[in-house]
């Protein structure tokens, strides 16, 4: 008995007790396990978004017909943009990687330069998802309300989504986009009634259209919807603007926090304090910290816009 | 004994460092009330705790009052409800109130920070040979966050429509529409309020327990000659990291519905007469989520008290505790099963039916893990040399409302029973005993063990006799007959039954509850004397009173920062040699070397 335990016991020296059995400090561990914590609280928002999703399998907005803008480009570029700040994001966790390890090699010039490039990164990322969100609330093509509660776009012959504006002022005339012009419900409805080779199109996979001579009757007592709030949208499913709101945000109030954090560590580099203090511990738990926030990206980029 | 101050005198003359580093002047605010030291955080949890305790009984006798005799008049409702009670009759809105808050405080102020806040503060360090937690700091944080919330959830009794009314687990509509009832409006904004900061304030906590218990365990304290309430704490705490952000999730999305007009639980609801515009939703969502925390909850209640059982018991009938790593077996494997089986929650919900067994296998599993921990510390009992100290009392008691709410849980976790008696008087019963009783026994079972450790006094014994008999037998006298009322078919949750003439002949039968109620609460007042008596007048204590062999027995009785003058202890054994043959007393403390031909008991 003694033997047995003797023999397990040096195999298991480092949970003896008196040291470090993870070999990581306990401001390490303990932002290890906050992340594991926060990780579920992200997993608890994205799996009631699957759950929802689920309950309307159907007619849930397509996100590459909703997301299709990119800067200064015209015509539809789905989901280019969202592309982009998503490599911004993992360049950022990038420089973050490169200023941990200048800290590991004590170069602290090294650590600020590569700290300031994280904090630019995560800066550039929130400002295009400030970008992203103002055009998703301002609207593109614009949508009717339908006396059930249902959201549908207009098409053409041929399918195509068409925009209010292109419907109103003619293909040619009319925007892709409405770009923010408004539009009343009742010189929809007119423009639609003159125009016999429009239809209306469900928002969802299963892409169904309703033809001019039934549409009529939904039309005529139907509502214009442009943009997204919380209580409509023109994309389809309430939900989908309340979840994309809510858990983008959720993210970004989390990239935000890392922004300031990591300022403030940045400022501390200059400042010296770990030169002083001898280690760059610090810069490490932050750094964990801002991969953790890309990952948790990776989900909510993959859930929202790639699935 | 002896050997225990050889042992500390050996080590007093080695200079350290670290011990004097802490000797620097000490105001009022700074050891009082914004102290870092670990002790002191465990008693202003536990006073804290008792404070909101006492708020929560009161409530439930109130409400007892309403339910032995319906609609009549008190003049002591009048008093303490104001205009929720007029000319002393209680206002069904302040009932919903009362059993919501009763609810609220009693699961998250008293018995999740009240107990695990105390026994993990006070004992961890001093258990595992630490100077303090991990970080000081952060553990003061910790305190303040759960102040401030217990505060809050105070203020929100004051609030003109009164608090939130829509039960515990705050499920939607209720909770999600200001205009539902009048307890949904600021009440439920400050009980959201509240809640967060707690949540806060518990992950944070937990945090500090975790690492503490990895990283500062002194030379020779390996993880399985920890002390099982050490074990009880940490995966208490890991329960806590891993549960309590899904109720913040729920209850942020909560938030949401509430006040940013969006619809993640709402749907197909009526407003006098009118549809309500946000629409989608499902209520159900909220419910999975709540639950998702709310079953780890009821384990991150009971596991503290199921550890300082264990060390009471073992120290107290004078025998190692019988299966030790069964017993930390059983905790991992009830913390992991605590986390797939929420779905017996809501057997009514019109879930799967297939998913509704699932739950029912998941949940009964828990039932092996839960026997383990029953039956040994019954053969740890058996033919024990039982000390009936105050604190083995309580611990006894914890072993017997363990078994018998356990048993209910059998009935209650299966889908095809549980729908006869589901929302009944049989539930609350169930849990009230298991979760409820089992938990406040271990709370006070801490209490009076670990008293002389917290406050260098003795608690009187006589007092806690007559405490502990009175509370015992009224509180089986409560809840035992609830079984009856449940499987009579009472629901629950009712202001009055009284416009069910099937219910009638129960009415008896509420009354002799409420008569056990109010003397069980009457009980408590000896408590109170008792604790504050013993903590200025009380019989100085000893060092190490119960003879103990865990190494918080070997810190000096006055409190010093840092716990252990000198070096901190080197731990040579398991916490539980008591009568070990060939030893000269009936204990031998961690801090005790082997002795030459002596063979280890396993650790």
């Amino acid at each position: 008995m003694a033997n047995a335990s003797s023999v397990e016991m040096s195999t298991e020296k480092i949970w003896e007790g008196g040291n470090k059995p993870l070999g990581a400090s306990y401001g390490k561990l303990m932002m290890w396990f906050f992340l594991l914590s926060d990780a579920l609280t992200f997993s608890g928002f994205l799996t009631a978004y699957g759950l929802m999703r689920f309950k309307y399998e159907n007619t849930w907005p397509i996100p590459e017909d909703v997301f299709t803008h990119f800067p200064f480009l015209e015509g539809e570029n789905p989901l280019l943009f969202v592309a982009l700040m998503t490599f911004i994001l993992i360049m950022s966790s990038v420089t973050m990687v490169l200023a941990v390890n200048a800290g590991e090699n004590k170069d602290n010039k090294g650590v600020s330069w590569w700290m300031l490039a994280t904090i630019v990164g995560g800066g550039i990322f929130l400002g295009s998802q400030a970008w992203e969100w103002y055009h998703f609330i301002t609207g593109d093509k614009g949508a009717i309300k339908l006396e059930n509660g249902r959201i549908a776009h207009f098409a053409d012959q041929e399918g195509h989504v068409i925009s209010l504006s292109q419907l109103v002022h003619g293909m040619e005339k009319g925007h892709a986009s409405n770009h923010g012009d408004k539009f009343t419900t009742e010189e929809v409805i007119a423009a639609f009634n003159s125009q016999s080779t429009m239809q209306l199109r469900y928002p969802g996979k299963l892409r169904e259209y309703v033809n001019h001579g039934e549409a009529k009757a939904l039309v005529a007592k139907a509502k214009v919807v442009q943009g997204a709030n919380m209580v409509e949208n023109e994309y389809g499913e309430p939900l989908f603007a309340n979840f994309f709101f809510f858990i983008t945000g959720f993210h970004g109030f989390h990239v935000f926090s890392g922004v300031v954090i990591n300022f403030i560590i940045f400022y501390n580099i200059l400042l010296g304090t770990y030169v002083r203090r001898g280690h760059y511990e610090m810069v490490e738990k932050v750094g964990l910290y801002w991969h953790f926030v890309d990952l948790v990206w990776v989900f909510v980029f993959t859930f929202f816009y790639l699935v | 004994m002896a050997q225990v101050a050889e042992h500390l005198d050996g080590t007093t003359a080695h200079d350290n460092h670290d011990a004097h580093d802490h000797h620097h002047k000490e105001t009022f605010i700074t050891k009082y009330i914004f102290s870092t030291d670990h002790k002191m955080i465990g008693k202003q949890f536990l006073i804290t705790g008792i404070f909101m305790g006492l708020i929560g009984m009161v409530m439930s006798l109130l409400f007892r009052l309403q339910l032995a005799w319906p609609e009549q008049s008190f003049p002591i409702l009048e008093t303490l409800l104001g205009k929720w009670a007029p000319d002393g009759v209680m206002d069904p809105n302040i009932y919903l109130a009362l059993v919501t808050i009763h609810g609220t405080i009693m699961v998250f102020f008293v018995l999740t920070a009240g107990l695990s806040g105390t026994f993990s503060n006070l004992l961890i360090p001093l258990q595992i040979g630490a100077r303090d937690m991990a970080s000081g700091f952060l553990n003061m944080v910790s305190y303040w966050l759960f102040f401030i919330s217990s505060v809050i959830m105070v203020v929100s009794l004051f609030v003109e429509a009164g608090p939130a009314a829509a039960g515990w687990t705050v499920y939607p509509p209720l909770s999600a529409l200001p205009q539902a009832m009048p307890g949904s409006g600021l009440g439920m904004t400050l009980w959201l309020i509240s809640m967060t900061f707690f949540i806060a304030g518990s992950l944070i906590g937990s945090l500090n327990y975790i690492v503490t218990v990895l990283n500062l365990r002194t030379k020779g304290m390996s993880m399985t000659r920890l002390p099982l309430t050490i074990w009880a704490f940490f995966v208490t705490a890991i329960l806590g990291v891993l549960s309590f952000p899904v109720l913040l999730s729920a209850s942020l999305l909560l938030l949401f519905d509430r006040s940013m007009g969006t619809s993640f639980y709402l749907s197909d609801i009526f407003i006098g007469g009118q549809v309500l515009e946000h629409a989608g939703g499902s209520p159900v969502l909220f419910q999975h989520l709540f639950w998702f925390l709310g079953h780890p909850e009821v384990y991150i209640i009971l596991l503290p008290a199921l550890g300082i059982t264990s060390e009471v018991i073992s120290t107290n009938a004078r025998k190692p505790i019988f299966g030790y790593r069964a017993m930390v077996g059983s905790i991992l494997a009830i913390a992991f099963l605590s986390f797939i089986v929420w779905g017996h929650h809501m057997f009514v919900t019109g879930m799967n039916p297939f998913l509704g067994s699932v739950f029912t296998f998941t949940t009964l599993l828990i039932a092996i893990p839960s026997a383990v921990k029953a039956f040994n510390y019954i053969t740890t009992l058996w033919k024990g040399n039982l000390q009936l100290t105050t604190g083995m009392l309580f611990s006894i008691a914890l072993v017997s409302t363990f078994i018998t709410g356990g048993l209910t849980g059998i009935v209650l976790g299966d889908s095809a029973l549980d729908i006869n008696v589901h929302d009944t008087y049989f539930v609350v019963a169930h849990f009230h005993i298991v979760m409820g009783l089992s938990a406040i026994f271990g709370l006070f079972a801490g209490v009076y063990h670990w008293f002389p450790k917290m406050f260098g006094r003795m608690m009187n014994k006589p007092l806690g006799y007559v405490h502990f008999w009175i509370t015992f037998v009224c509180s089986y006298g409560v809840f035992f007959p609830m079984h009856f009322l449940g499987l009579a078919g009472l629901p629950r949750r009712y202001y009055a039954n009284t416009a069910f003439p099937m219910f009638d002949n129960l009415v008896d039968i509420n009354v002799l509850i409420s008569f056990f109620a109010i003397a069980g609460g009457i009980a408590q007042v000896i408590f109170l004397f008792n604790f504050f008596y013993s903590m200025y007048r009380g019989k100085k204590a000893e060092q190490n009173p119960w003879r103990s062999n865990t190494l918080e027995w070997t810190t000096p009785v006055e409190h010093i920062h840092g716990n252990w003058p000198g070096e901190l202890p080197t731990v040579h054994r398991w916490a539980y040699d008591y009568s070990k043959p060939g030893a000269e007393e009936d204990f031998v403390p961690q801090t005790v070397p082997l002795q030459p031909g002596e063979k280890a008991t396993g650790h």
